[in-house]
């Protein structure tokens, strides 16, 4: 079994027109982006992208966009792009929006064998609109179902050979879920280590989960928001 | 005084206010935005810890200048720093944190919040559609929900309603509205004036608001 591949462009080789992909990270914090760089130097066209944001307007998933291969977006907040505002006024792209914690509930249940389950979330609001509700103790809980994709690609910060994974701080945020609801997972880390050179007990995304793994070439690691203070005297 | 300067002083109030409903233990989500400063304001000898629900228990401060971490930002995708004992967990276990009822408070602004408690802060049709993010979640979820907005709109148009005319963030989920104008708390009855600003009549609020006040018998004067 050897999980490891070279690079971004290897471990995407067969990621197909049409297919739909989960896309870690939080805004730019803890996003694959060497896959993503990749995936815009292949050109796959037509994909779905199941990712809390798209990047901001050329970075991440903003390249994507701005390459027009993305027909399709499932996400939770799109405010950093305008691009996107553009493409969906004219239509050439197709938007969801769903609540982040029904977006990252659907997709830890897509990933658990869960088809569907019950959250007050959006209960009397138009995302519960056309779905299921049903009572339980008294409280009103709207059905929502569980989401998958053909590939995950996720960002970690040490992995080992064997595809076990460490994220680090909030850079975790969507990553632990999207590498379960796969067809395919490929991890990209900061630190690809031997196996046995990570305490079994910290690993964070188990290793039967991953199927192809690589140290990123390029970690720009961009902040989107910088906010500091004065070191005081 | 100019209008910046006024919007600075309004804000001001707002915060303090809620920052004195903190309790020592409290688990709190700030929204992002004029929430977010409640943070500058918690009263000496409480401790509350702050939660961002992109997946961290313990937000500090904006970090020290050079000491910047591209992976450590808040909801706002602002770079913090961790306070001693932070965790750090996955978007799917913050939001079971979240509906679960385990966020003792979580402070959201809003475009409009009605007599019954709904609100609206997410959509308004004909504009481009943003996403709702996390708050549709957090005030389904936490255990009180506390609004923190301007009491009408720039234009002084009330934003305190008898129903709400935007699209809904959630139904009958607000405990409580906090204003530069007043503080008022959700009851099954109504909205009940309980603090009023320095200056002002409870007929100065009503007529700044749509929905029907019902003045509590204790009504007190805001601190400033």
């Amino acid at each position: 079994m050897n999980k490891v591949v070279a690079n971004a462009d290897e471990a995407i080789r067969d990621v197909f027109d049409g297919a739909t992909i989960m896309i870690g990270g939080f805004g730019l914090c803890g996003m694959p982006e060497n896959l993503i760089r990749a995936l815009v130097r292949k050109g796959t066209k037509s994909l779905r992208t199941i990712s809390n944001n798209v990047g901001v307007d050329g970075v991440g998933n903003g390249l994507l966009l701005a390459a027009g291969q993305i027909v399709h977006h499932i996400g939770t907040y799109v405010g950093e792009n305008r691009l996107l505002e553009e493409m969906v006024l004219k239509g050439t792209i197709k938007l969801d929006l769903i609540p982040q914690g029904t977006f990252s509930e659907r997709i830890r249940a897509g990933g658990a064998g869960i088809p569907a389950f019950y959250t007050p979330t959006g209960v009397g609001t138009i995302v519960a609109e056309g779905k299921e509700t049903r009572e339980f103790d008294g409280r009103l809980y709207v059905m929502e179902r569980g989401l998958t994709a053909d590939f995950a690609f996720v960002k970690a910060w040490k992995g080992d050979r064997a595809g076990n994974l460490i994220y680090r701080k909030t850079a975790r945020n969507f990553n632990p879920m999207m590498a379960t609801a796969a067809k395919v997972t490929i991890a990209e880390v900061e630190h690809l280590v031997d196996v046995g050179e990570l305490d079994g007990d910290a690993i964070h995304t188990p290793s039967i989960h991953v199927k192809r793994i690589f140290q990123g070439e390029l970690y720009e690691r961009r902040i989107e928001r910088r906010t500091v203070r004065k070191a005081s005297a | 005084m100019d209008k910046a300067a006024k919007d600075v002083d309004k804000r001001e109030r707002i915060v303090k206010r809620i920052a004195r409903e903190l309790r020592d233990g409290f688990y709190v989500n700030l929204g992002i935005g004029m929430p977010t400063l409640i943070a500058n304001h918690v009263p000496a000898g409480v401790e509350v810890t702050l939660q961002s629900e992109n997946g961290m228990l313990g937000i500090g401060p904006y970090p020290i200048e050079g000491t910047e971490d591209p992976d450590l930002i808040n909801a706002g995708k602002e770079t913090v720093s961790e306070m001693p004992g932070t965790s750090y967990f996955s978007s799917a276990d913050s939001f079971a944190m979240i509906r679960g009822g385990h966020i003792d408070l979580s402070v959201l602004g809003a475009m409009e919040v009605d007599e019954t408690g709904s609100i609206a802060n997410w959509m308004i049709p004909g504009k481009m559609v943003k996403g709702m993010g996390g708050a549709m979640d957090l005030v389904a979820g936490a255990r009180r929900v506390v609004v923190a907005m301007e009491h009408t709109t720039r234009e002084g148009a009330p934003k305190i309603l008898k129903k709400c005319t935007l699209p809904l963030t959630g139904v009958r989920v607000v405990d409580t509205i906090a204003t530069e104008m007043a503080y008022i708390r959700v009851t099954k009855d109504g909205l009940v004036l309980e603090e009023i600003a320095p200056g002002l009549t409870p007929d100065d609020v009503q007529k700044a608001t749509e929905a029907r006040l019902i003045v509590s018998p204790g009504l007190k004067v805001m601190e400033n």
